[in-house]
């Protein structure tokens, strides 16, 4: 790892200026994606400017019909919020599958979303439950968030300070972990929210998206039977050593279908 | 002075006037360069910990891992470093009472924490602590590479997960690897503590 000059940021508006101020700064949340890249020297930046004193990034709470998350809420709070898993089960079930403990006692959900990772958990919970991104300067609606491979609709020096959940009808969230990273080969969430049925895929594409073919027929008649025939397209889908593009669709079609039933 | 940052060919990025460091190539005289580069600079930052009960304050490069002071600068070299990828668990500690990988946390964000090491488990008479007892009396290593972290993350899970059945205890050791693969002592040691019914028999 390359040294850096190290900054504790004692707000959000301090951040940003010390971002600004930077020649090519980096933020930093849990560190549980930045650190690693740090020792393999993918990234060396000038500065370091460290989330973590910001109290009021943090913490879970009910408003009205939403749950909001603080930015650098941990994995393991949002797992065992009360608030979260009587609200919303299947956020809480999600955040409990990232990683391993003691990365769910760093690793924060704004980190994760702004980090974007295609096969990270959060960005299926955001697009499926159709979550709004509060940052430091607008809100980002989930559907225009996530723009491409470790790519988000963030302008540089733009934090990410809550998420903000609309409480769903019933969801449920399903991952294919892979069996060394624990990180989703497919992951698929379906949601019926008061703005209809959502089915957001992570894992599978360069980013979080919405399985339209499901979602339209699912609208209709929420049902597994309504499913015959629906299937998944390997187009533009993720491939590699493991996984083809192909097995990853077929994977969507069947949790879709574990969803759906486990929604009922 | 040049960014050593942007001569990806310099593979030591200190110290900052190679012409010096070439004529003095001797190891102590790198090292004394290096720190007065270093004070120079200003760029060690004091970080103070509460470490097994003790006050510590080191000073150390931004760059510097909380395994690393623990290990060298502290000493405490019960906390081990298997992979250095956040994926085995040999370095798990706890931090302000959570298990946390200590090769993917800066020192200087542990600043003002307190940590919780192998070596500070056991009782001040030297009596060890119900975990470690379980490992012992369940045969819960084998080489004992991983064991630090495996014992470290057995008192979180008894902390969160009390009653837990053998599925979730399973679960919850994701992040932590066994290269002798001696997983069934491990599981049963863990078990014996937090669900002492769930238990097997001994083989």
């Amino acid at each position: 790892m390359r040294d850096f000059n190290y900054h504790l940021a004692s707000d959000v508006k301090d951040a940003g200026a010390k971002l600004a101020a930077s020649e090519d700064g980096k933020l930093m949340a849990g560190g549980m994606t930045l650190i690693p890249t740090l020792k393999q020297r993918l990234a060396a930046p000038s500065d370091v400017i460290d989330l973590g004193a910001i109290a009021g990034l943090k913490g879970i709470a009910r408003e009205g019909n939403e749950i909001v998350i603080g930015a650098m809420t941990t994995h393991a709070e949002v797992a065992a919020s009360e608030a979260v898993r009587a609200a919303i089960p299947a956020l809480a079930t999600l955040a409990g599958g990232i990683g391993d403990p003691a990365v769910r006692h760093r690793g924060t959900i704004g980190g994760s979303t702004a980090n974007a990772d295609p096969a990270a958990d959060y960005p299926a919970a955001i697009v499926g439950l159709g979550a709004t991104v509060v940052t430091t300067q607008r809100r980002i609606a989930a559907d225009d968030f996530f723009t491409g491979l470790f790519e988000t609709a963030l302008e540089p020096g733009e934090i990410i300070t809550q998420v903000r959940f609309p409480i769903s009808q019933k969801a449920h969230y399903l991952k294919f972990r892979h069996p060394a990273s624990g990180y989703a080969v497919v992951g698929v969430m379906v949601a019926k929210t008061d703005a209809g049925v959502r089915v957001a895929v992570t894992g599978a594409g360069p980013s979080a998206f919405r399985a339209s073919a499901f979602e339209a027929v699912l609208g209709k008649n929420f049902s597994i039977a309504s499913l015959e025939g629906v299937r998944q397209s390997a187009k533009d889908l993720l491939s590699d050593v493991h996984f083809s593009a192909e097995y990853r669709a077929h994977i969507v079609g069947v949790f879709v279908r574990r969803c759906v039933a486990a929604v009922g | 002075m040049p960014d050593y940052r942007a001569d990806r060919s310099v593979r030591q990025p200190l110290p900052p006037d190679a012409s010096q460091f070439i004529e003095h190539s001797n190891g102590e005289f790198a090292l004394a360069s290096r720190l007065a580069y270093l004070r120079e600079r200003n760029v060690t930052i004091p970080v103070k910990l509460t470490v097994n009960g003790k006050e510590a304050s080191v000073n150390v490069e931004a760059r510097t891992l909380l395994v690393e002071v623990l290990r060298e600068h502290l000493r405490l070299t019960g906390t081990h470093v298997g992979c250095d990828t956040t994926q085995c668990g040999c370095c798990v500690v706890h931090v302000d009472g959570q298990a946390v990988k200590s090769c993917t946390m800066l020192a200087v964000q542990a600043n003002g924490r307190s940590v919780l090491t192998i070596e500070g488990l056991a009782g001040a008479d030297g009596k060890l602590h119900p975990m470690q007892e379980a490992f012992r009396e369940h045969h819960g290593l084998q080489c004992g590479f991983c064991t630090p972290g495996m014992v470290m993350m057995g008192v979180d899970i008894a902390r969160r997960l009390p009653g837990a059945d053998e599925k979730t205890v399973r679960h919850e050791l994701e992040g932590n690897l066994c290269r002798c693969t001696g997983y069934q002592g491990i599981v049963n040691a863990i078990l014996s503590v937090v669900n002492p019914g769930a238990v097997k028999a001994h083989h």
